[in-house]
Formats: structure tokens, C-alpha cells, sequence
């Protein structure tokens, strides 16, 4: 056993209102530069759409992450050889259409025009070029824009969705639609790290953060290839690619980094999870159907007098230990097992974890028995009124994820590498939460079907508690859990405060040495 | 004439070197951010491929030829003793150069004509493409009017080479060459000179040892770990990431 810290994160769908506030936060932060203008760092889409960079899931187009071949995982489109041969020009390499073209409008028109007969106009300039340019795409080009034909119709995810089931998602009355806040995953078996050829991208031992020392990178651009989720993003004015930080100098200060910090749903969590470093090539190789279980299994249980033994042979402090056995990922990872990866086929070992959103699967009650219900039917605004309460008649509420208007399989496709059931018991979970809590505070429910449903899934009272705690009312401590490690010996983690012992204090940037 | 065989051929290039091997140094030290190949692949990704890829390649196989016909001047003499190998060595050289020649004017016409590029574009880029290509005409120009260079390159040019090396420059031989080679050979010096302040250092930083080194790389800022054991000695520094 070799146990590793991880920061890792979890996103709670089904509280994400796609505000932006997150992108916001990181871009005045991070990539409002020259060259980084159309990098977004941290994005939220639309989903079912085309998302950012177009299409970005479909590796046919983009050869991102690891595939599988004759047993032994190797990058889709970089690597040694192909790396190496590529050097000059690489066939793979979205181009920066594929994002959009950065604008901004001539605001000073609007002030210094003088006066004229027509309307003074602020036209969009590129802000590469400096001309006037005709925009076609934009930050959030697709925002909300499910079930138009160019976006949401092109979904990559569509598959082995049949025609008719995308159909049936398309229906005015059933179209439904969710966010998909993205960083960089800061994954355990990172492509981006793996596909550089000047070794410029590393994982930081301490917390596992993935950054590209801008020293090293020569351009190559071999990670925004290997990077399945386009999160490595070449500055085309400094010429070095640059990627998600995950804010380390405020993590490294002990606050939550700006996306999480700002998020307005509160979707977002922080915290350690232990893991066992010496699992990583082998649960990367593992078969399609096993790598969610095994990268599961890969994570250790903080209380574990084992690991924690272990863990401190590692030099991991107490302090992190503390911090991990606090940590909410945890919780919603392992122990509620609420929490699935993004897309793990592409075998990177995600460490960002998505809690499915319910919601856009659970508002199709409505379209069961229509004819019984007709009496109830509001003629006005042509909805059944006993259908609206969307927990329903609770007599087989599980037995609606089924027919749920978001096909499972959609859904599996993004999280759970296809697997339906892995989606519909973590759904299932939190519906029993839901049943849970509407049983605490309204009374209105069968206490055993109830019972019944928490037991199917696994958990107990105590345990819904837990969950209906940290979800909706879980303060920021509570959601960031940053270990110590990160506060008071920051320092540490760039400096051996032995070699600073007897410098002088502010001011200078130079050792100071005995002349010669 | 003399005076100017003597700046050309035996100090300009000491100049060369010195320059080179001190500005790519301190730039590698001092200033690594700019070390960088500059890519512009992501602003212009079609026309890069019929100017880059020829005109890489190309220059990789002149490259090593030169050094080749440098280091072990006798195997070339020896190769060329058959005239079928002879003439197989210099079509094939003459056809990477026109690969390096098309390729260049191809990677100079998008320079200059592609919006998006342009605006990325320095003048020190503009000076060292056409430099290259003024390398390359020449170099080419002398293959083709003073046949098989490829033999007395290695038997002229090489003892020159070395003498210059040897710090005893002999430039009788070359001060008798004809106009155009001098040309080719001045240029190169100066290519050697410029090379620090372009973003030609990029090919010093070629990662070769990316084929050895294992997929994955985890640093410790301050591996507890190794501090921790007996076994390492106190003032153990920790590894360099930035
Ligand atoms: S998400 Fe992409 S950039 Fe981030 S660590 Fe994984 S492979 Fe690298
Ligand atoms: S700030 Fe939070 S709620 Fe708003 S879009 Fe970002 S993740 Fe969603």
C-alpha cells in the first residue's frame, strides 16, 4: 500500500442553477490575459448539448484520454511515438474555432462617435486580430438551449440512444435539461501528464494537483490533445499551454478555490481522500464494466488503523488524516456512494465526482394514466394538478426512473460508462432522501414505504440525515475541508525553511551569500 | 579580399559560437520562460501542415547530414567511392532541401498572409526565415553548379571545420571557394549567432528523453517520506519545480 492525499471534489447536479458565477470567478482570477481570453478554466454546460470545446466528448474527433489495446492502455492520440512524430504538426489539435474566437465590442463608439443620423453601433472586434469580425460562437454559445437541433441534437452522448428515445427527450412538454459545471479533474492517471513530452506537467505528490511548470513547456501542445475533457489549453500568446490550478496558492492559504468559493448552488465540495498510489496502473488497465468499482476501491478509508499507519510512513501529516476523515467527498464518494466520474471510459482516473441531478428525470409523473386523470386537468394551463407534485402518488416511485423523460442510458453514458443500474440506484438514493425528509417534516407518507425505500438502497435514517445535512444545509466549513498541511506549513511545500533560517526578512530576492 | 576571408572565416564564427554557447545558456537559466518551439499550430492548423512538416523533416536530414560529413568525413568519402551511391547521397539530399526550400516559403506566404498569424508574428521571426531561406538557395545553388559537394564537403570543408575546432583556423581552402558557397557558410554562422535570441533554441530542447522516461510524474515540493528516513541526510534540498 501506497498511500497518496488527494484533494478531490465533488459537484452536486441536481443544485446547480447554471448562474456562471463559478466561470466568472476564475476568469477575473486567472485567464483574463492576452492569449488566455477564450480559455475557460472552469465552464458549465448545457446538457444535452455540444459543449465546450464542440463536441469535445466525441474522441473520434479530439483522440483524447487512453484507449484500450490488447490488454494494455496507451493515449489515443499522443504518446512516445505518436508524440514524438507529430512534433511538427499535430493532426489531432483543435484549432481555436473549435472554442470560439475571442471578441469584444468597440465601446467607444458608443461615447466618442459624433453625432450622426444613424444609430452609433458598437461592433464586435476579434481580439486577436483586432478587426471586426462576424461572431459565431461565444462563451456559453449553447447555454439553455436544449432540444435545438444544432446543440442539443449533437450531443455526443446520443450514441446508442435510439431515434426515438432522443425524440421522446425533444417533445416540447418533456424537454428538460441540466448543467455540467466542468474543471480539470486533477485526475490519478492524467493524459495531459502523460503526453508531454518535455515532462512539463507533473502531479503534485502533496495534494495531487495537476499543473504544467510554464518553465518546461516548449509548446509542444501534446496535452490539449491527451486531455480528454479539454482541460489543458494552449496561451497562444505566450506560447505555453496553461491548465486549472485549482486555485493551490488559496488552497495552500486555506481558502476554497474561486469556482467553489463563489458557487451560488453551494454545489460544491472539498476535500482530501487517501488513495492507494500503487493500484493506479493496474485499475487503469481494468475492463470497462470494472473501472468505476475498482477506482472506487482504490480509495482508502481514512479511519482504517492500516491506512492511517501507512499513511503516516508517507510523511502524510496528521493533520491531513484529520482532514480526510472530515472530508465530504468522502462521504458522498464511499460512504453514501452517491457520487460517479465523469465519463471514466476515458481511463484518467477522474477526481472530480458528480452527483447525477434527479430532477430532470423525476418530472415525468405527469405522463403516466392520462386517462384517468383526466378530471384533474387545469384547462387553462393544460397540466394535470395532481401530477405536479412531483413526488406523486409514492406508490411505486422508483418504478418512474424507468420511464423518466432523461432516458437512464443518457445519463450512463455521461457518468456511469453505460451502466444503468449504477445510475439508478444512485437516483434511487436520492429519492430516498427526498421520501426521507418529506416523511420528517410534512407526514404525509406510508412510514413503511418509507422504511421500505431506505432500506432498499442501503441507508438508514441516521444516514439520510447525514445527506439532507451536507446538501442543503452544510456551511462553508463543512463543504471545504482543507487540511492544515495547506495553512500554516504552506511554506513548506516550496521551501525548506532550514535554508531561509538567518535571511533577511522583506526586501530581498537574493540569498544573501558571502561575496566573493 | 583578405581582410575579409579573415572576419568571415576565422572570427566571425568564434563570435558565432561564443554567442551561441553563452546567450543559450543564460537564456536557459535565466530566462526559460521564453525558451519555446512558439507553436501557431492552435490559431492556423491546415496551411501549417504542408510548410511545417516538409521543411522539419527536411532540415532534420540536412542537419545530420552536415554533422555526419563533419564527424566522420572518411565513411562519406568512402560511401561516395561508387558513383550510383554517390548520386543516390545527393538526390536524396537534394531532395530534402527542396522539401526544406518549399516548405519554408510555403511557412513565410501564411506568416505573412494569415491574419491570425500575423499577429503573433515578431520581426526577429520574419529576419530568421528568410536567413533560412537564404541558407537553403545558397546551399542548394552550390549543389547543383559545383557538383558533389557531398565529396569535397567531407575532404574541403570538414579539415576546415576542424581546424576552426582545433583553434588553429586553416582557411586557405576555403577562401578559394567560389562566392555562393561562402555565402551558404557565412550564413550559417550567422544562424548559429542568432540562434540564442530566436525561437530556433526550441530545437536544443528536442525531448528525446521523453522515449525513456515513464508516462506518469508525481513531484513532492518536500518529500516527507525521504526527509523522514535515517538514511537521508539532513540538509536535503528539495527538487527543483520551478
Ligand atoms: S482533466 Fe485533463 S488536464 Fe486535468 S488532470 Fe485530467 S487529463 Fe490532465
Ligand atoms: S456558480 Fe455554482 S450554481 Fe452557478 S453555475 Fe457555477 S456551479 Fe452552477
Amino acid at each position: 500500500m501506497d498511500v497518496r492525499s488527494q484533494i478531490s471534489m465533488v459537484f452536486h447536479l441536481d443544485k446547480c442553477i447554471g448562474c456562471h458565477t463559478c466561470s466568472i470567478a476564475c476568469k477575473n482570477i486567472w485567464t483574463d490575459r492576452k492569449g488566455a481570453e477564450y480559455m475557460w478554466w472552469n465552464n458549465v454546460e448545457t446538457k444535452p448539448g455540444t459543449g465546450y470545446p464542440t463536441k469535445w466528448e466525441d474522441q473520434e474527433i479530439y483522440k483524447g484520454g487512453w484507449e484500450k489495446n490488447m490488454g494494455k492502455i496507451r493515449l489515443k492520440g499522443a504518446g512516445k511515438a505518436k508524440g514524438l512524430l507529430n512534433i511538427f504538426h499535430n493532426p489531432h489539435l483543435p484549432v481555436i474555432d473549435d472554442y470560439y474566437e475571442p471578441f469584444t465590442y468597440k465601446y467607444l463608439n458608443l461615447i466618442e462617435s459624433p453625432e450622426e443620423d444613424t444609430q452609433v453601433t458598437a461592433r464586435p472586434v476579434s481580439m486577436i486580430t483586432g478587426k471586426p469580425i462576424d461572431i459565431k460562437m461565444g462563451p456559453n454559445w449553447d447555454d439553455d438551449l436544449s432540444g435545438t437541433p444544432d446543440y442539443a441534437r449533437n450531443d455526443p452522448n446520443f450514441k446508442n440512444l435510439s431515434a426515438g428515445e432522443q425524440e421522446a427527450m425533444f417533445q416540447l412538454e418533456r424537454m428538460a435539461m441540466f448543467y455540467l459545471p466542468r474543471i480539470c479533474n486533477h485526475c490519478l492517471n492524467p493524459a495531459c501528464v502523460g503526453s508531454c513530452p518535455s515532462r512539463a506537467i507533473y502531479k503534485r505528490g502533496e495534494d495531487g494537483v495537476v499543473l504544467i511548470n510554464q518553465n518546461v513547456c516548449r509548446a509542444w501542445r501534446m496535452c490539449v490533445t491527451a486531455c480528454p475533457y479539454k482541460k489543458s489549453y494552449y496561451n497562444w500568446g505566450t506560447g505555453k499551454s496553461e491548465k486549472c490550478i485549482l486555485c493551490y496558492p488559496r488552497l495552500e492559504s486555506g481558502q476554497a478555490p474561486a469556482c467553489m468559493h463563489s458557487c451560488v448552488g453551494r454545489i460544491r465540495y472539498l476535500g482530501v481522500m487517501l488513495y492507494d498510489a500503487s493500484q493506479i496502473e493496474a485499475v487503469a488497465n481494468s475492463d470497462d464494466e470494472d473501472l468505476i468499482k475498482r477506482q472506487m476501491d482504490m480509495i482508502l478509508d481514512p479511519f482504517d488503523p492500516k491506512v492511517i499507519a501507512s499513511a503516516k510512513k508517507n510523511g502524510i501529516a496528521d493533520s491531513t488524516l484529520k482532514a480526510a476523515q472530515d472530508s465530504p467527498t468522502y462521504k458522498f464518494v464511499k460512504e453514501w456512494g452517491m457520487a460517479l466520474p465523469l465519463h471514466p471510459e476515458f481511463r484518467t482516473m477522474p477526481m472530480l465526482f458528480y452527483v447525477p441531478p434527479l430532477l430532470p428525470v423525476m418530472a415525468t409523473l405527469s405522463n403516466n394514466d392520462v386517462e384517468s386523470q383526466k378530471d384533474t386537468l387545469n384547462p387553462i394551463s393544460k397540466f394535470w394538478e395532481r401530477a405536479t407534485k412531483y413526488d406523486a402518488s409514492m406508490d411505486n416511485i422508483f418504478g418512474t426512473v424507468d420511464d423518466a423523460r432523461f432516458p437512464l442510458k443518457y445519463l450512463a453514458n455521461l457518468f456511469s460508462n453505460g451502466d444503468e443500474e449504477l445510475i439508478k440506484i444512485t437516483l434511487k438514493k436520492l429519492m430516498a432522501v427526498r421520501l426521507h425528509r418529506r416523511d420528517v417534516t410534512v407526514g404525509d407518507l406510508s412510514k413503511e414505504m418509507v422504511a421500505e425505500s431506505l432500506k432498499e438502497v442501503g441507508l438508514d435514517t441516521e444516514m439520510a440525515d447525514a445527506i439532507y445535512y451536507l446538501t442543503s444545509l452544510a456551511k462553508f466549513d463543512d463543504r471545504f475541508v482543507i487540511p492544515a498541511a495547506h495553512r500554516e506549513q504552506a511554506i513548506e511545500m516550496t521551501e525548506f525553511t532550514g535554508d531561509r533560517k538567518g535571511d533577511a526578512g522583506f526586501g530581498f530576492t537574493e540569498h544573501p551569500a558571502r561575496g566573493l | 579580399m583578405d581582410a575579409l576571408n579573415n572576419f568571415f572565416f576565422i572570427a566571425l564564427p568564434y563570435i558565432a559560437f561564443v554567442v551561441f554557447l553563452i546567450g543559450t545558456i543564460f537564456k536557459y537559466r535565466l530566462q526559460k520562460f521564453k525558451f519555446s518551439s512558439l507553436s501557431s499550430q492552435f490559431l492556423e492548423g491546415k496551411k501549417l501542415f504542408w510548410g511545417s512538416v516538409p521543411f522539419h523533416w527536411g532540415l532534420m536530414i540536412l542537419f545530420f547530414g552536415h554533422l555526419f560529413a563533419f564527424l566522420i568525413p572518411k565513411s562519406i568519402i568512402l560511401w561516395n567511392s561508387e558513383p550510383l551511391r554517390l548520386l543516390f547521397l545527393e538526390i536524396s539530399s537534394f531532395i530534402a532541401a527542396i522539401c526544406v526550400f518549399v516548405g519554408l516559403i510555403l511557412l513565410y506566404i501564411r506568416r505573412l498572409t494569415d491574419e491570425r498569424i500575423r499577429m503573433v508574428t515578431t520581426k526577429m521571426d520574419i529576419f530568421i526565415e528568410l536567413l533560412l531561406l537564404f541558407i537553403i538557395f545558397t546551399g542548394m545553388y552550390t549543389a547543383v553548379f559545383y557538383r558533389w559537394g557531398s565529396t569535397w564537403f567531407a575532404s574541403v570543408i570538414s579539415p576546415y571545420l576542424k581546424s576552426v575546432f582545433r583553434l588553429s583556423p586553416e582557411i586557405s581552402a576555403v577562401s578559394a571557394m567560389p562566392i555562393m558557397f561562402k555565402l551558404h557558410i557565412i550564413g550559417a554562422y550567422l544562424l548559429i549567432l542568432m540562434t540564442p535570441f530566436t525561437r530556433l533554441v526550441h530545437f536544443l530542447v528536442y525531448p528525446l528523453n521523453y522515449l525513456w522516461k515513464p508516462y506518469q510524474q508525481v513531484i513532492w515540493n518536500w518529500n516527507k517520506r525521504k526527509v523522514r528516513s535515517p538514511k537521508t541526510p539532513w540538509s536535503i534540498h528539495r527538487p527543483k519545480n520551478n
